[in-house]
């Protein structure tokens, strides 16, 4: 019985990786064509990735700012996942983060007294239910009277956009008032750094962990199995006694409230307070992310890092090779449109001939990054 | 040179079934020609052969004596033959003259439609052949009998000299039947073909110059109308090498499960699809509801599987009135529903066989225990379970249902259903797209949940599974239920003219 | 104290019709390209290329016009991309279009750094200006609105009397209507399902690009990263309670225009936050989704049409 056991698990193992094999290549063209565009506006690309990654996995800093990056995204990837799979299209976990942020932050500020344990704890949730709040109302719209989700959760996030920054610009306002930001939070409401030198806090290992629990709900819970089931087949269900418009509500709360808790972990654990534009769009990370990561909860945990060591090593590619930063946005964009359609990447296989050909510059171009990153450490580091 | 359409050898097969067998049709200029049968008899498909939808296996077709090769319906059109298929082919939201001249559209400047000399066309050839309609109307406002005749004219007005009509009346009230038969007389006086496909006796008897009869694919005969009744067509329609009797033995029925009373309802149409819907299903006791597809089926099992309002009338189950009920407190009181649709509603094929398994039943015990958790452990022994007592063909109870074979997909369906120790079980068209033995499983175990003391509800348009399983027979004829048989006291004959509108007077 | 005339005035309409223009412009876009049975979350990201094009054209041409001809290109090689995943090969719709407002928002930003060294603006370049119809802008009040005004403006109200010519006074309007609500039903008949689909899906990017370029040439004369600001997805808003129908759309396109000028006005005012009035649109796109819609039917089923 083990023996069978353990040759299924690593059947299932096997067919995971396989079932990777449409994301990666997906990121492999997005860098390929990325590469074309830097050559063409007179940038080396094998100068910016490999700045990139000096910059994003070179030094304990970059490691941390690469995960530090990467840990809202995972919630907002979360998110968006558990939004997709109940068939529904959240993209408005950008607003869902900002709300969070802030009432974590408000619960933060106020409640000093109570001690860590209890504060902490209740501030990250004060911010998760912020989120919630802020994902019920494009659920509840599209259940109940069928309003596109996609608009409503887009307008909902320019709403929160301007809410938030009302607030921090106005009635919370730290004095003396001149940047756009609120008062620190109290030291009982802080989320502990874990990584000495850089920002990384405790908020990754919750992403972590609520990737893990997410996992969890999918396959072990009656609301995963449900909310899978409406995703599915959405005839299915209801014949079965599922009710749909429940379901959906529910998905879309559940979704609100992983982004806010993500908001709320970014406020806690990295800034202290809430400041205006803390987010340079997590939330749209999130849902390339998800994509990427091929909607598996562990998988986007690999993906944001990815996103996470662009963004960061972005910054070291910027200010050594002067690319400007938003080939970021360019990257991601291609990987989700490559994403979105699995048939090209079929029919892009299909043509294998063409694909080797394509890929034969490119894995020169990984030895020469090899070799440049062999020469430059052996020279003592930068 | 008298002949329009002839189709000599026609032989057409799909994987597993024989839908034409050796054809031979001839019809004439002038004249308008009854293809008959039941479900599955091969007249669509023979049809569709002529206008090119299919590519035949072997056989010819002669068009005014000219053998054409059918490889397209573009071929077909040119060819002066034209469909009106059951299922309309017309864009709701454009008026009638609009989907009339879709994609043979007249221009003026070269760039603008011409409506007005469309309208003109239009009002024309509709007052000639008596197919009167407002060129101007949208068709989604159009009753289903006026849609028809948009149809026609889109034929027509492809030039069509030979019209094939697939079930025409199915979705037709009687006056707007009359209209059509008026129709098609005149198409015929201007020398047109008419071939009209259908399984109504009353019909075809009233309406055509001869008739084909098919039956399991083959033509059993080529009838002159005037010569013939009902009672022959039927006959022929129906009748079996070995007759089938009911061999229902130990018949004994218990307390009465399903009390369905006056139920009336209407169909997405917004027409009426049940009028007056009365019957009881009892323990130990199959009711088999026998009629063509299109009768009030599919809305019949949506309403007792609360997936469809009713207009009036009550179901009530063991003594309670479930009638506004949800379908997740059906299923908790008791009933169990294989729909017609296993891949639509019954099965969710990116789920597992062992996730299908449990599906309606993941939210109760022993699925769910504490804090919404899904007892996996109990769910995997579960399906083990099932999986070994109906014999289901897998690779493993994870493998998707979208991999298992039409047959096996049925069994997780029967499986689920049937273990639950249902007080009712619905089941529709329960063995459609099935091979024999997949069939003959379905049938043994609905038969055995019966001797279990289950009261069954069989929807049918199989009239041979219909005799097979049930000890009653209810036929279902436009939305009305128009008798009720013992399966000992009655027979193929009468059922297959009460379910195609004939009667015995 | 605020007079009410610093409010609502003359003036206040005639912004109203230019902030309803790229509104008008994208929903004319999403009409042709929902009608043709695809969604196109992409208005954003072909708006924002449009305006970004249109300014780096002219920059590099001096010439205006120039700048919005290539705007125009560009958006319909944008909607190419997105038929060619969505049609071709048949890919999730909305998948595809936010993978296009991503690009967008980061090719924008990043050309914009390789051309003026600045992610965040351009150089100014030569706008459009504005043109004068000689004796509409001597009529009171109307004249005032609609008398003297960017091209572009007029090129709008031309464009949305076009459409509705288009769609239901010609052929190709016929087919693209068909094509969109039953493929099964325009196949028959003939029609090339694949090709309607890609050659409205140009269509549609061209006008999203046009809108966009109304913002930065237009109104402007040079390009600020992400100046769309979600109108795109207020155009959607816009063509939904527009009921899919041109003069609906422009209808609602002045509606939402109207939020948008009157949060400007409110702006200059100065007794309201900012932050609350820019968020007025928003909410508004928001209440008439939720108040609205159920009213309205989409004009097609959206599923990739697959012969049998």
């Amino acid at each position: 019985m083990n023996e069978k056991a353990r040759s299924s698990e690593t059947r299932r193992l096997m067919l995971t990786l396989r079932g990777t094999i449409p994301q990666i290549i997906a990121v492999l063209l997005a860098f390929l064509i990325g590469a074309i565009i830097l050559l063409a506006t007179g940038h080396s690309p094998i100068d910016a990735y490999v700045a990139v990654l000096k910059g994003a996995f070179g030094d304990v800093y970059g490691i941390g700012q690469t995960l530090t990056q990467a840990t809202p995204i995972i919630f907002t990837a979360l998110a968006f996942i558990f939004a997709f799979k109940c068939g529904l299209f959240n993209i408005g976990a950008e607003g869902q983060l900002l709300i969070g942020g802030f009432t974590a932050a408000l619960a933060g500020i106020y409640f000093g007294d109570l001690p860590i344990y209890i504060h902490l704890p209740f501030a990250l949730l004060v911010g998760a239910t912020g989120g919630a709040l802020w994902g019920f109302i494009p659920g509840i719209l599209k259940a109940k009277l069928g309003a596109h989700e996609v608009i409503t959760s887009m307008m909902l996030s320019y709403v929160a956009l301007y809410i938030t920054s009302y607030m921090v610009n106005y009635p919370f306002i730290a004095p003396p008032g001149w940047v756009a930001q609120t008062v620190p939070v109290a030291p009982s409401a802080e989320l502990p750094r874990i990584l000495s030198s850089t920002q990384l806090s405790a908020s990754i290992l919750i992403a972590i962990g609520m990737a893990a629990i997410l996992t969890l709900v999918f396959n072990r819970t009656v609301l995963g199995y449900e909310v899978r089931a409406v995703g599915l087949n959405t005839a299915a269900a209801e014949s079965n006694g599922i009710n749909v418009k429940n379901t959906m509500i529910i998905a879309f709360i559940i979704s609100g409230a992983l982004a806010g808790l993500g908001g709320a972990g970014e406020i806690l654990g990295v800034h202290r307070r809430f400041i205006s534009g803390f987010s340079p769009g997590y939330g749209f990370d999130g849902l390339a992310v998800g994509l990427i990561g091929g909607l598996n909860p562990i998988g986007t945990i690999f993906a944001a890092i990815l996103i996470g060591a662009l963004r960061a090593g972005g910054m070291t590619m910027n200010t050594v090779t002067g690319v400007p930063i938003d080939i970021v946005s360019v990257l991601q964009g291609l990987v989700v449109l490559f994403v979105a359609a699995p048939k090209l990447i079929t029919y892009l296989s299909k043509k294998g001939v063409a694909l080797p050909r394509a890929l034969k510059p490119l894995s020169n171009g990984v030895q020469t990054i090899l070799s440049k990153i062999k020469r430059t450490s052996r020279k003592g580091g930068s | 040179m008298n002949t329009a359409v002839r189709m000599v050898n026609i032989t057409k097969t799909f994987p597993g079934t024989v839908a034409s067998d050796r054809v031979n049709l001839e019809v004439k200029k002038g004249e308008i020609h009854g293809l008959l049968g039941e479900n599955g008899a091969g007249k669509t498909v023979l049809m569709n052969v002529l206008y090119g939808l299919y590519k035949p296996d072997q056989g010819q077709i002669f068009i005014n004596d000219k053998e054409i090769r059918m490889d397209s319906s573009a071929t077909a059109i040119k060819n002066g033959i034209g469909m009106v298929h059951q299922h309309f082919m017309l864009v709701p939201s454009l008026t009638v003259a609009e989907n009339i001249v879709l994609g043979r559209e007249p221009r003026k400047n070269m760039l603008l439609l011409d409506m007005e000399k469309i309208v003109k066309d239009i009002k024309e050839t509709s007052r000639e052949y008596g197919l009167e309609i407002d060129p101007k109307e949208l068709v989604k406002n159009l009753p289903v009998g006026l849609q028809q005749r948009v149809e026609i004219l889109k034929a027509l007005y492809r030039g069509a000299q030979i019209l094939i009509l697939d079930e025409p009346t199915s979705v037709l009230t009687p006056q707007e039947v009359d209209s059509l038969f008026k129709a098609m007389k005149a198409l015929r006086e201007q020398g047109k073909s008419v071939i009209f496909i259908t399984h109504k006796l009353k019909e075809v008897c009233a309406v055509c110059d001869r008739i084909t009869v098919l039956k399991k694919g083959k033509v059993v005969g080529t009838v002159d109308a005037n010569n013939t009744n009902p009672l022959e067509l039927a006959a022929m329609m129906v009748g079996r090498e070995i007759s089938s009797t009911c061999k229902k033995e130990n018949y004994q029925p218990g307390k009465c499960v399903l009390k369905v009373e006056k139920l009336q309802a209407l169909n997405d149409r917004k027409l009426s699809a049940l009028n007056d819907i009365t019957f009881e299903v009892h323990e130990s006791e199959i009711l088999g509801i026998a009629g063509v597809e299109g009768n009030g089926q599919t809305e019949l099992v949506e309403v007792l599987t609360g997936l469809r309002q009713t207009t009036s009338g009550k179901i009530i189950l063991d003594g309670r009135s479930i009638t506004n009920s949800s379908p997740h407190d059906r299923i908790s009181m008791g009933i169990s529903n294989v729909p017609e649709d296993r891949q639509k509603r019954g099965l969710i094929l990116d789920f597992s066989v062992l996730e299908n398994l449990i599906l309606g039943y993941e939210d109760k015990p022993p699925f769910e225990t504490g804090w919404f958790r899904l007892n996996l452990r109990k769910a995997a022994s579960f399906s083990d379970e099932l999986i070994q007592e109906y014999s289901i063909k897998t690779p493993s109870k994870e493998t998707p249902a979208r991999h298992l074979s039409g047959g096996t997909q049925q069994r997780v369906v029967l499986a689920r259903e049937f273990s639950r120790k249902p007080k009712l079980i619905i089941a529709s068209q329960p063995t459609r797209g099935l091979d024999i033995g997949a069939t003959e499983y379905v049938h043994r175990k609905l038969a055995e949940m019966r001797d279990q003391g289950v009261a069954v509800l069989l929807i049918s348009a199989d009239l041979d599974e219909i005799l097979a399983l049930s000890d009653l027979i209810a036929i279902l004829y436009e939305g009305k239920i128009v008798a009720i048989r013992e399966c000992g006291k009655t027979n193929e004959l009468e059922l297959g003219l009460l379910m195609t509108g004939g009667n015995n007077e | 104290m605020v007079n009410i005339i610093d409010i609502i005035n003359v003036g206040l309409f005639a912004a109203t019709l230019r902030m309803a223009t790229p509104l008008v412009l994208g929903a004319l876009g999403g009409i042709f390209s929902e009608r043709v049975g695809v969604i196109n979350i992409a208005l954003e990201g072909m708006m924002l290329t449009g305006a970004f094009t249109g300014v780096m054209a002219s920059y590099y041409t001096g010439n205006a016009w120039i700048g919005v001809l290539a705007a125009v290109l560009v958006g319909g090689l944008l909607g190419l991309l997105h038929a060619i995943l969505t049609v071709e090969f048949a890919g999730n719709q909305i998948v595809s279009g936010t993978g296009i407002n991503i690009l967008a928002l980061g090719i924008t930003a990043y050309l914009s750094q390789v051309i003026w060294g600045s992610r965040g603006a351009s150089q100014s370049v030569n706008g459009l200006g504005t043109i004068s119809i000689p004796l509409l802008k001597d009529v009171p009040i109307l004249g005032e609105i609609l008398g003297s005004t960017t091209p572009l403006v007029y090129v709008m109200l031309i464009l949305v009397i076009l459409t509705y010519v288009v769609l239901f006074k010609t052929p190709m309007g016929l087919r693209l209507r068909a094509v969109g609500e039953h493929p099964a039903a325009a196949d028959t008949a003939g029609i090339n399902v694949r090709r309607t689909k890609y050659l409205f899906l140009i269509v549609s990017g061209m006008l999203a690009s046009l809108g966009g370029v109304f913002l930065s040439l237009g109104q402007l004369n040079f390009f600020v990263s992400s100046m769309t600001g979600g109108r795109g997805f207020i155009a959607l808003a816009a063509m939904i309670l527009g009921g899919w129908m041109p003069f609906g759309v422009l209808g609602a396109g002045l509606l939402f225009g109207f939020a948008d000028a009157v949060q400007m006005r409110l702006q200059g005012l100065g007794f309201l936050a900012p932050q609350i009035i820019l968020a007025i649109p928003y909410i508004v796109t928001v209440v008439v989704l939720a108040g609205f819609v159920r009213k309205r039917i989409p004009p097609s089923d959206y599923k990739p049409y697959e012969k049998e």
